[in-house]
């Protein structure tokens, strides 16, 4: 048993989509005072280096511009980009396979392991493949998949769910990844501390074994390229390089969606991302590859198109730009409600801003499955997503949008009252006239209330008061002064020739004038 | 100039100090004010709560009441809340091109580049970023969302407030992170919603201000609930009743008998 929990403890049905609503989970999160230490001291390192890194470059902005056409093109000529891929690919030597979704995926990379005649396989971090739930369903089927990137390896280890995109273990401090590798990984030592050196020492040895006796590596892509048949994989630890060279064969999963044109593209991405994600000017390891080559790395490769959700995505002309994202993460870094309460409330592989917007289009939203359809509610929209974006995803009007189909698509559902409640607001807040009226019913309530703030409110107005006092109600609303104020000066004028503003009552109610009372 | 005033329909019902503040600063500068009886609200809450077809009346009547403005009646739409500035810009042609209705999301888009936020009107249009206010407080100013990132104010309520006579302006801890208000959010996910607000709170308290302002009501009403619940004597002041106050009229607490008597005078 591992020292440390696993979070969240049961192992999801469903990668993309498990657990209760945001709301609920979240509950649970924001009660682990620990977690939230670890989120708040890793996102605010992270995002101060990315703001380092992006302020040097005097074309960040253009960057930015670029990788969002570039994205916005390629997701316009999607069945042409992927098709020419799998030609060039299979031109040079390699194998190209379509998923429509997990299971097909599973099945297809499980056959392919099978006949490579391997029980064991070593893996690149891989958001898709965790996204289909491969590693369970390989061992299920009596393969053993070792994770490789040292925080992949650290949630493996522990049991745990990922609860970042680019740092998965950002929810665990040293010690607790200290008792993980003395507790879970073979030959280490009782006294391991929790040194970063030590602990990256203890999983080096780990792997090197893993590495050198494995005979399939499986990977995921950051991009690939349409013109050329490339595929490039992105990262820091070396890890990745050793799985991409070492086995003979290499299984690469990779969602439709990360296509690009040209090979040229690479220069606009190789840049983008690694400041995002990570804050450094360049990661350390890139490598790329084309089909096969004798004598020269892994002999036999196969790429999965993993499509599980992306065209039902791709039908969304606000949503879709979700398509675009790149995985750096960078929106989780400055979300201030991921912060709080951290990857695992979302529910899914995905977290985050990003994740808010993506898993509902992937798993499609008609099906009115209320814990998915919360996850767009799960914002402020204080925008800071957008700003920190490096394609310029505009996540906050996607949320919105996606509220709309959370609460309409599929069409007619059971009467609630939120929408009740918000309908008798348009006809309200529609007309001036309506509006007054409730403004007056407001200030009779404040005046009986004598302008004193409230404490506790019955439900759902407990949702406020449970932390916070709501101000007193004013006894005359802005309008009903107004309007004092207005007879007042005609009853005071009316003696006078008229002024010469004949009310117009489109143009409204005037003030007074300014004669006399002009600048102090 | 000839301005009307979008009350805004938060400050209208809960706020009206903010709203007679922003007519007293301006009538100070030698300006006149209007106030458009038709209007109501923005549409922004319907918008924002996955509702837009329901918004699109209450961006229609809003497009009514201050389509003068584009005639010409009116040089400028002003509001004292960067949030509902934000939603004329940003979601009422949205909501009323969902709607199929190509004419209102013009109208509307007219309407809206007419329409500016208080700091805005005051630095941008009116040329000034010393309005002549008096306020002897220690203040720290909280860059709300939508004012901070969908309007772009940057220093604009600085620049004014550096200018009152007897305000010190003291920064405020991690200002640029949300308060966890979002309309409906902080019912919907109330406890991550005081989780962030008790952030905020920590952040204001840690500023060592007596004040904490900002463009909008909606921020402030959410501070400054989490500030009374503490009992902290630190207050939610609206960045336009500090610019409105002077030596001759200083600024008191809303409810105050003065102050009510002369909300509207």
């Amino acid at each position: 048993m591992p020292a440390v929990p696993p979070k969240p403890a049961a192992e999801p049905l469903d990668p993309l989509r498990w657990g209760p609503t945001f709301p609920e989970a979240a509950r649970g999160t924001l009660d682990d005072a620990q977690l939230r230490t670890n989120l708040r001291r890793a996102t605010r390192t992270i995002r101060d280096k990315r703001l380092a890194v992006t302020a040097e470059l005097p074309d960040w902005e253009a960057l930015r511009d670029a990788g969002a056409a570039i994205k916005a093109d390629a997701m316009d000529r999607l069945p042409e980009l992927l098709e020419q891929l799998e030609a060039n690919v299979t031109a040079h030597g390699g194998t190209v396979h379509w998923a429509r979704d997990a299971a097909e995926a599973n099945r297809i990379v499980t056959g392919l392991v099978r006949a490579a005649g391997a029980r064991e396989v070593v893996k690149v971090k891989s958001m898709a493949t965790q996204e289909i739930g491969l590693n369970e369903h390989l061992e299920a089927e009596g393969i053993t998949a070792h994770e490789t990137d040292l925080a992949e390896l650290i949630v493996q280890l522990a049991g745990d769910r990922p609860s970042h995109i680019l740092v998965p273990a950002i929810h665990r401090n040293r010690d607790e990844i200290r008792d993980v590798f003395r507790s879970q990984m073979p030959g280490v030592p009782d006294r391991l501390t929790n040194e970063p050196a030590a602990l990256a020492m203890a999983a080096r040895e780990h792997l090197r074994a893993l590495f050198l006796r494995a005979d399939v590596a499986i990977s995921g892509a950051n991009l690939a390229i349409a013109e050329t048949g490339t595929v490039a994989v992105v990262e820091s630890e070396g890890n990745g390089r050793m799985c991409l060279t070492l086995p003979r064969t290499l299984v690469t999963v990779m969602g439709i969606e990360k296509v690009l044109p040209t090979f040229r593209d690479l220069e606009v991405f190789l840049q983008l991302l690694p400041r995002s994600s990570t804050g450094e000017r360049m990661n350390p390891y890139t490598t790329t590859w084309t089909g096969v080559t004798p004598g020269d790395g892994p002999q036999e490769f196969h790429l999965v198109l993993l499509d599980n959700g992306r065209t039902r995505a791709l039908a969304d002309d606000v949503g879709r730009q979700a398509l675009h994202c790149i995985r750096c993460s960078a929106c989780l870094n400055v979300c201030p409600v991921y912060e709080r309460t951290g990857g695992h409330a979302y529910g899914s592989v995905y977290p985050g801003p990003i994740g808010a917007i993506l898993t509902p289009q992937l798993l499609g939203l008609d099906d009115a499955d209320a814990a998915t359809a919360s996850l767009p509610f799960a914002s402020t929209l204080c925008g800071a997503c957008y700003d920190a974006c490096p394609v310029k995803i505009d996540i906050p009007t996607a949320l919105v949008h996606l509220r709309d189909r959370a609460l309409h698509d599929g069409g007619p559902r059971r009467p609630t009252a939120a929408g009740a409640a918000m309908g008798a607001a348009a006809v309200v807040l529609s007309s001036g006239r309506r509006f007054r009226w409730a403004l007056r019913g407001a200030a009779l309530a404040g005046r009986l209330l004598g302008g004193r703030r409230v404490r506790r409110l019955p439900w759902p107005g407990s949702l406020w008061t449970a932390s916070r006092d709501l101000p007193a109600l004013p006894a005359r609303s802005f309008r009903g002064a107004w309007a004092a104020r207005v007879a007042r000066v005609s009853r005071a004028t009316r003696d006078t020739p008229a002024a010469p503003d004949g009310r117009d009552p489109r143009s409204g109610e005037r003030s007074p004038g300014t004669d006399g009372r002009g600048r102090p | 100039m000839r301005i009307a005033l979008f009350t805004t329909c938060l400050v209208d019902g809960l706020f009206p100090h903010a709203a007679a503040a922003t007519v007293r600063l301006l009538e100070r500068l030698g300006h006149e004010v209007v106030v458009p009886p038709g209007q109501a609200c923005c549409g922004q809450m319907h918008v924002n709560s996955g509702y837009p077809g329901q918004a699109e009346p209450v961006v229609r009547n809003h497009v009514r009441a201050f389509w003068p403005v584009v005639e010409g009646e009116w040089d400028a739409v002003v509001a004292p809340s960067g949030s509902c500035v934000g939603s004329t810009r940003h979601q009422q042609a949205r909501v009323a091109r969902q709607a199929g209705d190509e004419r209102l999301a013009v109208a509307a888009e007219r309407v809206a580049a007419r329409t500016y936020e208080l700091s805005e009107l005051l630095v941008d249009v009116l040329g000034v970023t010393d309005v002549g206010a008096w306020f002897p407080h220690t203040v720290t100013y909280h860059p709300t969302c939508h004012s901070l990132r969908l309007l772009r104010v940057g220093e604009r309520p600085t620049r004014l407030l550096e200018q009152v006579g007897g305000l010190r302006l003291v920064d405020l801890p991690d200002a640029d992170q949300c308060c966890g208000f979002g309309g409906t959010f902080a019912l919907k996910n109330s406890d991550t919603s005081a989780a962030m607000v008790a952030d905020k709170a920590d952040a204001v308290l840690a500023s060592g201000a007596d004040v904490v302002t900002a463009g909008d009501w909606s921020c402030l009403m959410n501070i400054d609930g989490a500030l009374s619940r503490r009992g902290a004597g630190t207050r939610a002041v609206h960045l336009a009743e500090i610019l409105a106050a002077t030596r001759d009229d200083p600024w008191r607490p809303p409810g105050t008998r003065r102050a009510t008597a002369r909300s509207a005078s």
